[in-house]
């Protein structure tokens, strides 16, 4: 499907003063338009604004004014959460897993999309078809045999193991996008590169990797989210020793204990600790998120 | 040239293949045979009991309820988000009509589209927990605003009545933005002298939004069904933070069962093997279904 160059934004012409009725009627219009977008937009940021306030308040403050501020900013809130909830560790293990599963996944996922893409072989086809074929499947129903050949892996519980199943089950896409990507990259410098002498192996990592960059930046902002918002996965193949937790499972059990101890102001710090870096990440690159997930749903 | 090439495939080709046959492919095939198996809890003994599993299913009330659920949001959820981020992304990018200048969007759209679209970079484990304190019948946001209205402060995720649908609303409420921004990029390629042309000739908006807005982007709202229907047939990381699938399973998914059936108490491999391979047949049949009854054809811009 083609991805449009031009955005939405182009800048208005100075109307002219001629057609005064028509402008009137779109000037009720234009407040009709407004109020509603207006509504969606509170209705979107006001529960994360109610969060990050909330995550300064004391727990009676929660308790009898739900609407109302903070009476003063009380870090020790996300002080009590980031120790005594480990969600500073379970952040760092978040991080450490994403890092080595986003790496496989490109790599991987490159090294298989270029060959798909540029070399012709017996079977490329029945084996493209195999891996994309992965895409539309409910992860669900692989949940319970995976459980078990991790385990006979030896990676139950392990960072390894949730790093090589994420970027398993990333491969689908990934080799889908990219095959698209490295098709449409034109065929004539790899050839000449090819008669210059230049071998297969750096042809790929010196010439058409490089060439490839923005094909290779949307499909990793597309793993990196869906990796580093994992659940299932992690709560079946990282059960037990809860040092080792990724983020996600380390909140579930935040808002657990929470439900026990009647510590709000501790879920809210832990939610909100949670969601900061993944705001700034998105207010930095809102652009390219935006463009790298919807392209990667209109495949 | 051809000299060298099969190293390369070979190098490249083969971990990857490994990785996805070891942690994919055969648990995949796997399942459709521990589907067939009466296996229980974590022995090694299973026996094969043919069909067996799945004529339990056809007459298992529970699953048959939570199957109703995801029914009901494969019918809801898809149409809503549709129907909004479409609504959503004709206001901004071209709500402005400036005169006879042409078709704009409103101001501040980019604005607006950043705040859309930030539920979906969220992890939905923090959208399901936010949810669930704003639904607090004591504390939460929506009641702490009806109270001061003094209106009565309903349970929402307490009660049968209302759980189901309060977990549906956080659903759509998380996809909008998306869609928005989506259906908005492929709005942005569709010529502007289209809608100056609808515009001269007495369109009202409503008019242009149905009669060439939805025909232009059809393809886009046919990805954003199915996409959307796959989701609506899951729900399990919702519905199991926000509810557990209670009070007394009215808000229950079939993910949540099979999950419940294979990892709760009781282990049932095999039959909770079965229920995912029925979850496996929906989607793939509402995914078909989607693209056998959208097909129109296809329009290309000059």
């Amino acid at each position: 499907m083609d991805r449009p160059a031009t955005t939405a934004a182009e800048t208005p012409e100075p109307s002219s003063g001629e057609d005064r009725r028509p402008r009137r009627e779109l000037g009720v219009a234009n407040a009709f338009s407004h109020g509603f977008l207006l509504l969606w937009s509170a209705l979107t940021a006001l529960p994360l604004l109610w969060m990050f306030l909330s995550s300064f308040k004391s727990d009676s403050e929660i308790l009898s004014h739900p609407w109302g501020l903070p009476g003063a900013l009380r870090f020790e809130n996300w002080s009590r959460a980031w120790t005594e909830a480990h969600i500073g560790r379970y952040f760092l293990n978040s991080g450490v897993v994403v890092a080595g599963s986003l790496t496989l996944t490109m790599l991987l996922g490159a090294t298989a999309a270029y060959v798909f893409a540029r070399y012709e072989f017996r079977g490329r086809q029945a084996v493209y078809y195999l891996f994309v074929g992965g895409m539309m499947f409910p992860v669900f129903l692989a949940l319970v045999p995976l459980f078990f050949v991790v385990r006979n892996a030896g990676l139950f519980g392990t960072w390894t193991g949730l790093m090589l199943v994420y970027a398993a089950y990333s491969l689908p896409f990934t080799v889908f996008f990219l095959t698209a990507f490295f098709r449409t990259l034109p065929t004539s410098i790899a050839e000449a590169a090819l008669i210059d002498g230049c071998g297969h192996f750096r042809l790929f990592f010196r010439v058409m990797l490089p060439m490839a960059r923005p094909g290779l930046i949307s499909v990793a902002i597309f793993n990196f989210l869906s990796h580093w918002n994992q659940f299932i996965l992690p709560q079946v193949l990282m059960q037990g020793d809860d040092s080792k937790w990724v983020l996600a499972q380390g909140l579930t059990a935040l808002a657990v204990s929470q439900g026990y101890q009647g510590d709000f102001s501790g879920l809210f710090a832990g939610l909100t600790i949670a969601t900061l870096p993944v705001l700034a990440v998105y207010v930095a690159f809102q652009r390219q998120i935006q463009t790298g997930l919807t392209a990667g749903q209109l495949k | 040239m051809r000299h060298g090439k099969y190293p390369l495939i070979i190098t490249f080709l083969v971990p990857p293949l490994l990785l996805y046959g070891i942690f994919v492919l055969s648990p995949y095939l796997q399942a459709f045979q521990i589907s067939t198996t009466n296996w229980l809890g974590y022995s090694a003994h299973a026996d094969p009991v043919g069909m067996a599993n799945f004529r339990t299913l056809w007459h298992d009330g529970q699953v048959w309820n939570a199957i109703k659920n995801n029914a009901i949001m494969l019918a809801v959820v898809p149409v809503l988000t549709i129907a909004l981020g479409l609504f959503f992304a004709t206001m901004l990018n071209m709500g402005g009509r400036k005169g006879r200048a042409g078709v704009t969007g409103v101001r501040g759209t980019a604005v607006y589209r950043m705040v859309y679209f930030f539920p979906q970079v969220l992890s939905v484990v923090i959208i399901a927990l936010l949810w669930k304190e704003v639904y607090h019948p004591n504390n939460g946001l929506l009641n702490g605003a009806l109270r001061a209205l003094g209106l009565p402060a309903p349970t929402w995720l307490g009660d049968p009545r209302t759980a189901f649908w309060c977990v549906l609303a956080v659903m759509v409420w998380s996809n909008v933005g998306f869609y928005v921004v989506l259906f908005g990029a492929a709005m942005s390629a569709i010529p502007r002298d289209i809608y100056e042309a609808v515009m001269l000739d007495g369109a009202s908006r409503w008019t242009t939004l149905r009669r060439v807005t939805v025909p232009l982007l059809w393809d886009t709202v046919q990805v954003a069904w199915i996409y959307l229907a796959i989701a609506a047939l899951d729900g399990f990381i919702l519905v199991q933070q926000m509810t557990n699938g209670g009070p007394n399973f009215s808000s229950d998914v079939i993910g949540l069962r099979m999950y419940e059936t294979a990892f709760g108490s009781e282990s049932k491999f095999g039959y909770a093997s079965a229920i995912g391979v029925v979850m496996l047949f929906l989607t793939l049949s509402v995914a078909v279904l989607a693209l056998r009854t959208g097909r129109r054809d296809r329009i290309e811009y000059s």
